[in-house]
């Protein structure tokens, strides 16, 4: 292909370019989080919701990463406009986070369970207050947007051995491109980079990311270490073993395929954090799926290509996950559940180029509003990471 | 269709693309690889005879470091192949020499099928 690749996106008054178009429930807690569900499955499935766990009794960086997480879906590109719902007495402040979605030129509504009097008032009149906001919606329409705007995260779950050889490597494919492009490209999973870094810190930008990126594999090892663990049975997974991989090592080298071959490293970043270079940015998550996804997804990562073996179901609220598998026997299997079978990489029957141009092609169409398998599924996992106790 | 699959030419192990029954003999890379004992789908098989203590290299880098002596066609798996990293277990039993209180059994000396192992 000779043009440049472009997709048909919502531009956003910030600049930033969304691949959907939704009304997000952003409970501020999790005692918000039955009536936000409630609210958004009225208006499903243009309304969506990221219900947590979090919201209260959590102390220091974890209460940030909540409330920086929660912040970052409210002002992402793939939401149209903003109802926070709150209860009222919480830490993650509500006024906080539609102000967050008002300066990246969103539609933000606030509504407290305590205030309007429990909870079949709060949800009768957030679905009435939803409806509006879905109804204004419908006027936006899709632009040409070139591939540049792109932030694709990429990840790599319930994997076998047709993962590091196949869907991985069509994926990186993609990636590069991507990168060619002028866009971005961030991969998660610090555990599954474990045994790999070295191949990803020569292609860092600068020494500096090199080290960031060393000091914080050396920290997911230590943290095992420190708990007197072999992390073998968690990282190579029980199905993973199953599915012939034997080390993390074996693991982490078939992963970073997805992270594409020749694109320089740019970045890395904490948990959730904005993505700001062009290129690849590694970001500080850890490798439990629906986590990685949604620190990635509040990264900014409009789309998701999710390779897998075994297979798996899981889905964002805002972001389309594309899944792709080199493993036959999962294409079939689980076909509610895959939208590319690249299984021909490993009978011999495609080139991992020829497979990697039916993906990029599935990308782009899918960025214009193609519904992936988890979008019909209405599979929309959340869970923000955190690592201390709640009080 | 290959049954076998060699990622780099730095590579001692193979990768199954079908279940090999011992007997078997499949040329791969240059090489003719009898077969020594089953291999189920997806996992790996010795290209060559590998000491214990020397490392098991796929996709041209090291996986592991063998923790048997691995024969040529003999199946090569978290049985004969230990990993060097994350091993608190190790960095544990180097460094605490004290009592320690009874813990859980370690769920590999259950001889539970791998599926139903905990983390």
């Amino acid at each position: 292909m000779s043009a440049a690749p472009s997709f048909r996106g919502y531009r956003r008054p910030d600049g930033r370019v969304g691949t959907r178009n939704h009304v997000l429930l952003v409970p501020t807690v999790i005692c918000a989080s039955v009536v936000a569900e409630r609210i958004a499955a009225a208006i499903a499935p243009v309304g969506t919701v990221v219900p947590h766990q979090a919201g209260c009794g959590q102390l220091g960086p974890d209460l940030r990463v909540t409330h920086d997480t929660l912040a970052a879906y409210c002002q992402h590109p793939n939401v149209g406009t903003v109802l926070v719902v709150a209860l009222g007495c919480e830490q993650v402040v509500a006024q906080h986070l539609a102000d967050v979605a008002r300066r990246a030129g969103k539609h933000a509504e606030i509504i407290a369970i305590q205030n309007e009097g429990g909870t079949v008032r709060a949800t009768d009149k957030g679905i009435g207050i939803a409806r509006h906001l879905a109804a204004a919606l419908e006027s936006d329409a899709r632009e040409v947007c070139p591939a540049s705007s792109l932030v694709l995260s990429v990840k790599c779950g319930g994997s076998d051995y047709t993962s590091g050889l196949a869907s991985n490597p069509v994926l990186g494919r993609v990636a590069d491109r991507i990168v060619d492009a002028g866009g971005s490209v961030v991969i998660g999973e610090i555990a599954e980079i474990m045994g790999a870094e070295q191949l990803l810190a020569v292609r860092a930008e600068t020494p500096m990311v090199a080290a960031r990126l060393i000091q914080i594999v050396n920290r997911v090892e230590g943290e095992a270490m420190a708990l007197g663990l072999d992390i073998r049975g968690t990282q190579p997974s029980p199905g993973n073993i199953r599915g012939g991989l034997t080390t993390i090592e074996e693991k982490s080298l078939g992963a970073t395929h997805k992270a594409g071959e020749r694109s320089r490293l740019a970045d890395v970043v904490p948990y959730a954090a904005p993505i700001l270079q062009r290129g690849l940015t590694v970001m500080d998550t850890p490798g439990l799926d629906v986590e990685s996804v949604t620190g990635m997804v509040a990264g900014g990562a409009q789309v998701v290509v999710f390779t897998t073996g075994l297979g798996t179901p899981t889905g964002n609220p805002i972001a389309p996950v594309i899944k792709t598998t080199g493993n036959a026997r999962t294409a079939l299997s689980m076909a509610d559940n895959i939208d590319l079978d690249v299984s021909g990489v490993i009978t011999g029957t495609e080139s991992i180029d020829a497979a990697a141009d039916r993906l990029f092609d599935e990308l782009m169409a899918v960025a214009s509003g193609r519904p992936t398998a988890s979008e019909r599924l209405l599979h929309r996992e959340f869970a923000i990471h955190r690592r201390n106790p709640t009080i | 269709v290959n049954r076998l699959l060699v990622i780099s030419p730095n590579d001692n192990v193979a990768t199954a693309l079908e279940s090999l029954s011992s007997g078997d003999v499949v040329s791969v890379a240059g090489r003719r690889v009898s077969v020594a004992e089953s291999i189920p789908r997806g996992h790996k098989v010795a290209l060559v005879d590998i000491a214990a203590g020397q490392a098991v290299v796929k996709y041209g880098s090291p996986i592991g470091v063998a923790s048997a002596p691995i024969d040529a066609g003999m199946h090569v798996h978290t049985h004969n192949v230990a990993s060097a990293r994350g091993r608190g277990d190790l960095a544990r039993a180097a460094t605490s020499s004290e009592l320690r209180i009874a813990e859980p059994p370690d769920s590999d000396a259950l001889d539970l099928p791998v599926a139903e192992k905990q983390p």
